[in-house]
């Protein structure tokens, strides 16, 4: 099938690239408004220094911690739910993989933005920047075979489409060394994003605060990572869906497996969630006990409550008796919020009561804080929007692989 | 080689907070100012704590000074991913300003809560312009600062005795705090120096450590009769 054919096939992919209408100002304007905000409150926080945020003594991190992991955590579940979707041939992740690998688009913006405050680690940097290099290279060679595509339907952006193309025609040769280099970026992202969440949760994890010091940190940190990656996705797939008129692409049955994976996570969570304050609760030290019951009965309760009945309370029944769209829907945006609180309950009680018990401190955000979070969701958002009208939101060419696999052998 | 270390004697201590302010005059220590202060900006490179334990009848008050332990294994130092801080050969934990960037992550990870971050750009009062110590190294906006047992006392002693080709003796060099103290319940000295002061106090009975069980090897002793509990 020649290229011009293949584009009239999948004309609905390819439509929402082309219109720009009322419904898509009306997104991205609010979206943009308040991503410069956000940039102005950086501005204002970068003259006058971090006295600008409700940080103080002891509690030295706070919000942009929070979204640090938070957001981290939602991007790089993209990378790995996508490549082992692909390592075990699940056919079904085809339509999801293109938004997954999307997670990481608006990613270089923060790390930019919070490098020169809040880069932990070197490892943390060295792992984040690895990562960020491999992952932007996997999204980028899954999308060479549609960039071809795109070159030839759209002259008038041919100054974008033909450097990135990389004079892709779609011969033989062509597509077996593609093959190649997706193989193998698949296996090195695995790793790859496995250590990056490892590796926030040691930041923690290797210092003395209690209730940090704990040896499940990193799986805990890469579940969590993984499971709100999952909702978020199942958000954004759900908007694309509806927005872009992909209901003959994104079909019911991708939302009920995605629902099933969901539903393992929430299961995953739970028991680490459990393991993790049990184990604190039963034997820990005075210190780690004076954080417990702060998040249990104490300051933090009504968080910490909040967090549970949002991350397992509501997804779990939903997810196991009502694996439809809307109730799909619910449940992610519950575990999104929910898993952004997490963070929270995870870190700042832990430096209200801080081993030598006499230090005291409390913690309330400023402005600053509040809308350089709103301006990284907008940011975050916006950068999705915007990708989605230059590049295919569904992958053309896998889409047509697996449908002509369909025809060679019918089972 | 030197090996600085403190004791500070519970028993002796009134509770003036003389050495509070005396460390403030000395390290250029900025105050915050009664707002800054509620948000928990205030530093206190010597900082005074008291607090009221337990209910009548059985009331006890707990109040001690607390500088920065100079731990000989910091928990501060290995988390810096710039190498901002470390242990100085003399076992003091430094900090080189010009080189922090900020992470506060060597703040995190001190169990005394002993490390301060400047959240502003510093501002003084004209009026005390000129009463600040010109030995101290600035502060900007934006590092974190902390005790370092008057280094710059240190400093100018060893360079006078390096002068007069000898070694420093016993109480030659003395940090603010201690030289403030009306009831002289600081000692400061060599930990390396068999015959100081500060070994001999260091080894009594009545010596503890904070948060000893940590395992980082405070180089800032107590004494106090009878029992002490950290929480």
């Amino acid at each position: 099938m020649d290229s011009e054919a293949i584009a009239r096939k999948h004309e609905k992919i390819l439509a929402p690239m082309t219109r720009a209408g009322r419904m898509f100002w009306a997104t991205v304007i609010p979206l943009a408004a308040i991503f410069l905000w956000s940039v102005f409150a950086f501005g204002w926080q970068y003259r006058s220094g971090l006295g600008e945020t409700g940080m103080g003594h002891p509690v030295s991190w706070a919000f942009y911690l929070v979204n640090f992991v938070f957001f981290i955590g939602i991007s790089h579940a993209g990378a790995l739910v996508s490549a082992v979707l692909r390592i075990t041939r699940a056919g079904w992740g085809t339509p999801f993989g293109r938004a997954f690998d999307l997670g990481r688009s608006s990613r270089f913006y923060w790390v930019a933005l919070h490098a020169q405050f809040k880069s932990p680690l070197l490892w943390d940097f060295t792992c984040i920047m690895t990562y960020f290099t491999v992952s932007v290279i996997f999204l980028y060679v899954l999308m060479v075979p549609d960039i071809g595509l795109l070159r030839e339907r759209f002259p008038n952006r041919r100054w974008l489409y033909r450097p990135l193309s990389l004079g892709w025609t779609g011969t033989e040769k062509e597509w077996s060394t593609i093959g190649k280099a997706i193989g193998i970026l698949c296996v090195a992202v695995i790793p790859i994003a496995v250590s990056v969440h490892t590796v926030v949760s040691w930041v923690f994890g290797m210092q003395t605060q209690p209730m940090w010091h704990s040896t499940i940190f990193a799986p805990y940190f890469v579940v969590g990572a993984i499971y709100s990656g999952i909702a978020a996705i199942i958000v954004v797939t759900l908007a694309l869906r509806k927005v872009y008129h992909l209901e003959d692409y994104l079909k019911p049955y991708h939302f009920n497996n995605m629902g099933l994976l969901l539903l393992t996570f929430t299961l995953l969570w739970a028991y680490f969630t459990f393991a993790e304050h049990l184990t604190v609760g039963y034997s820990g030290g005075s210190a780690e006990q004076a954080v417990l019951w702060s998040k249990l009965t104490g300051k933090y309760a009504l968080l910490f409550w909040i967090m549970a009945v949002l991350c397992f309370v509501i997804p779990f029944p939903i997810l196991i008796f009502w694996r439809t769209l809307p109730g799909l829907l619910i449940s992610s945006i519950c575990i999104i919020v929910g898993m952004w609180i997490e963070r929270y309950t995870i870190i700042i009680p832990s430096f209200i009561e801080p081993r030598l018990s006499y230090v005291r401190g409390d913690y309330m955000p400023s402005w600053v804080e509040w809308s350089m979070t709103a301006g990284l969701a907008a940011g975050f958002t916006l950068a999705f929007v915007i990708f989605s009208k230059l590049f295919p939101v569904i992958s053309i060419w896998e889409t047509e692989k697996e449908e002509r696999e369909k025809e060679s052998n019918p089972r | 080689m030197y090996r600085w270390g403190m004791v500070i004697d519970l028993d002796r201590c009134t509770g003036c907070q003389a050495c509070v302010v005396a460390c403030r005059q000395e390290n250029n220590v900025l105050f915050a100012g009664e707002d800054e202060a509620k948000l928990g900006r205030a530093k206190f490179w010597m900082n005074f704590i008291s607090e009221v334990k337990g209910s009548y009848p059985d009331v006890r008050m707990h109040f001690f000074p607390i500088p920065c332990m100079q731990c000989d294994h910091p928990p501060c130092t290995k988390v810096c991913p710039v190498e901002a801080t470390y242990k100085n050969p003399e076992g003091i934990v430094a900090h080189i300003y010009p080189r922090c960037i900020g992470v506060r992550m060597c703040i995190s990870n001190c169990p005394y809560t002993v490390r301060y971050f400047n959240w502003h750009a510093p501002s003084w009062p004209d009026e005390y312009k000129r009463g600040r110590n010109p030995d101290v190294y600035k502060r900007r906006k934006g590092v974190t600062e902390k005790c370092n047992f008057c280094i710059q006392r240190i400093r100018k002693a060893k360079w006078n005795a390096k002068r007069e080709k000898r070694k420093l003796h016993d109480g030659e060099v003395i940090p603010a705090c201690a030289q403030t103290c009306p009831s002289e319940a600081i000692t400061f000295g060599d930990l390396n120096d068999p015959k100081s002061r500060v070994l001999k106090l260091s080894k009594s009975r009545r010596a503890f450590r904070l948060l000893d069980d940590l395992g980082t090897e405070p180089k800032v002793y107590y004494l106090k009769e009878g029992e002490w509990d950290d929480g």
